[in-house]
């Protein structure tokens, strides 16, 4: 009846613990889910350093692969943020075409003010953002048939209004100098502005999941969706919020280009689909949820654009990036497993 | 009533009258009443099927019962989520500890109330705090190994996880504790351990709900007992009132229990 507790472990006493591994020790960093994802851009880097030669190291080839990486990343982050919280958005390709249409025919075609297309190309994506959360809260159908209806869907709808408002699938605009600055200029000729766009989202989101409750939400709707529900979080409120950043991530990317390449086609960003997907999950987000980092969906973004644009340095025939994407991402996902299984058989008080 | 050792006059913690479920078209449970007290162990006994989850998740607030009352320290409550338990101080650890595998034990053990620090907008999650929090608690149950709150919880042993469960219910006030098949998946040395908790939490005044197939750890433990037979309650009996050997064959349904001993007699002696 006594509830006394002695414990017959040959462990030292209380008090004399053994002290906890530093994150930035080799040991601290493997329960890092971007352990994996640094290696593999670190890797990649080098060799295309290596067979890219000094073209591909030079302003102009860092260049190309950080403008690359700076429009997949600011998809892929939220994106990212919803694998987490066990989801998928496949709509990403067509909102980005829905958010470009929409500005370019109400600010280009129509004449509006630039404003009014900007927010009105970003409402499309927070709207679709909106309907997709509530369709996979409501229904339960999975995200992946979902959204993968709302991608064709958009699509179709972009497509069929694009050709009845303009009678073209291709509208060309003007941005004023001030949305061409924010959104769409080449700094020293080179440098999208959309480099600091995505250090922006990546810093907010960073911030949301490791440091605030949210992210810890985030993560516990993705590892157990029904243990999460009994500790009193609201995670039909928190998907849907997750989608709409989605969809507005998508959306912004569309106002991005549209400003960038003075107009928009309603084929555009389909790519984005698959690519986010690809950077989320090379770095090291777990396809089913509850496992990732913002900082491992960055290293995945710069990897798969670091392979995308470094070919072209190489000499070599392109046709074969994407054989070498392919390989990449099982060995990536590969590697994240291995990781994974490491972190979680790390026993903190054990010698190792 | 006749029992010495709990002091019965007092209004019990929570309260099932006549509480019925149905599920479309099968009786799932039938008219069960049951009373927890505090520091108390009820041992809820049955086999598999015999409406013991059904029951735990009106105890807490996953169903509502199709018919019956339940009282929380003598008010009638209704329960409409599992949050609404949680505010009542009912408390559920199921069997692998309802934990997230993959998030580390301080992040775990905060789920839905994380600490913060800082203030307005810029409040954030105070992770050390919470990792420290976690491994203390767990230490104050028994768990020395678990060092580093930044652990992720599916590197814990099963009793571990079980042990962060129960020392999350018991850190946040919880004053029923209902544990499911807690030492179902367990070895012997860890089924002990959680067995010790137990006895902890009923130190502290907890009523816990210990719901098992395990007769030997319900008789280690228990202060009450009911038995659920297909959605019914079969017996209701306090501490000393039946042997073992009643209780298994009451669980088992009685003559099955004798019919399979004579069969394996039989073939035992075939052989």
């Amino acid at each position: 009846m006594s509830a006394q507790l002695s414990e017959a472990r040959p462990q030292a006493p209380s008090g004399a613990a053994p002290r906890p591994p530093s994150p930035l020790s080799i040991r601290g960093l493997v329960y890092r889910p971007e352990a994996g994802a640094l290696i593999g851009t670190l890797g990649v880097f080098v060799f295309f350093a290596v067979f890219g030669g000094s073209k591909f190291l030079a302003a102009g080839g860092t260049a190309s692969w950080l403008n690359v990486a700076a429009e997949l990343g600011i998809i892929a982050i939220p994106v990212g943020l919803l694998m987490v919280a066990g989801e998928l958005d496949l709509s990403v390709g067509s909102v980005l075409a829905s958010s470009s249409m929409t500005l370019a025919i109400v600010s280009g075609h129509w004449g509006g003010p630039m404003i009014l297309g900007i927010v009105l190309a970003l409402a499309a994506g927070v709207v679709t953002g909106l309907l997709n959360g509530l369709l996979v809260t409501r229904t339960n159908v999975p995200s992946f048939v979902v959204t993968l209806a709302t991608n064709f869907g958009m699509a179709g709808l972009t497509l069929g209004l694009s050709r009845v408002i303009t009678g073209t699938t291709s509208v060309g605009i003007k941005p004023d100098p001030a949305s061409k600055a924010v959104f769409g200029t080449l700094i020293g000729g080179q440098f999208e502005v959309a480099i600091f766009w995505w250090l922006a989202v990546a810093a907010v989101v960073a911030w949301v999941l490791q440091m605030t409750k949210y992210g810890n939400w985030v993560l516990a709707v993705g590892g157990d969706p029904v243990s999460a529900r009994a500790c009193g979080i609201p995670t039909e409120r928190l998907k849907v919020v997750l989608y709409v950043a989605s969809g507005f991530g998508a959306a912004l990317v569309g106002v991005i280009q549209t400003c960038l390449y003075n107009g928009a086609q309603v084929a555009n960003g389909q790519s984005f689909v698959f690519n986010s997907i690809i950077a989320v999950v090379v770095g090291g987000v777990l396809l089913t949820g509850g496992y990732g980092s913002v900082i491992g969906v960055i290293l995945g973004t710069l990897t798969f654009a670091i392979v995308n644009q470094g070919i072209y340095y190489t000499g070599w025939n392109a046709d074969w990036a994407s054989f070498i994407l392919g390989v990449l991402i099982l060995a990536a996902v590969l590697m994240n497993n291995t990781f994974r299984r490491l972190a979680l058989s790390a026993r903190a008080g054990k010698k190792a | 009533m006749n029992q010495p050792t709990p002091p019965a006059a007092t209004t019990p913690i929570l309260r099932l009258a006549d509480v019925s479920k149905t599920f479309v078209g099968t009786n799932a449970l039938q008219d069960i009443s049951l009373e927890v007290h505090a520091g108390q162990v009820l041992c809820l006994l049955g086999d598999n099927g015999a409406g013991k989850s059904t029951l735990i998740k009106i105890l807490s607030g996953f169903h509502a019962p199709t018919t019956g009352t339940m009282e929380v320290d003598g008010e009638p409550v209704v329960f409409k989520s599992p949050r609404d338990a949680s505010d009542r101080g009912i408390a559920t650890v199921h069997q692998f500890g309802g934990t997230f595998p993959l998030m580390s034990v301080g992040r775990s053990f905060w789920v839905g109330v994380e600490p913060s620090k800082g203030r307005g907008p810029l409040k954030w999650f105070d992770k050390k705090f919470a990792g420290e929090v976690a491994v203390r608690e767990m230490r104050s149950l028994g768990i020395t190994r678990v060092t580093d709150g930044n652990r992720l919880v599916g590197s814990l042993s099963g009793g571990e996880r079980q042990t962060l469960a129960i020392a999350r219910a018991v850190y946040f006030g919880a004053k029923v504790l209902i544990l499911d098949e807690p030492t179902a998946a367990l070895g012997v040395k860890e089924a002990s351990h959680v067995l010790r908790i137990i006895m902890q939490a009923r130190a502290k005044g907890i009523a816990v709900v210990f719901v098992t197939h395990n007769v030997l750890h319900a008789m280690m433990v228990g202060d009450h007992f009911a038995v659920l037979i297909h959605g019914r309650k079969a017996d209701d009996f306090h501490k000393g009132e039946r042997t073992r050997e009643q209780i298994t064959d009451l669980m088992a349904g009685g003559e099955a229990m004798a019919e399979l001993e004579a069969e394996l007699d039989k073939l035992q002696a075939g052989a």
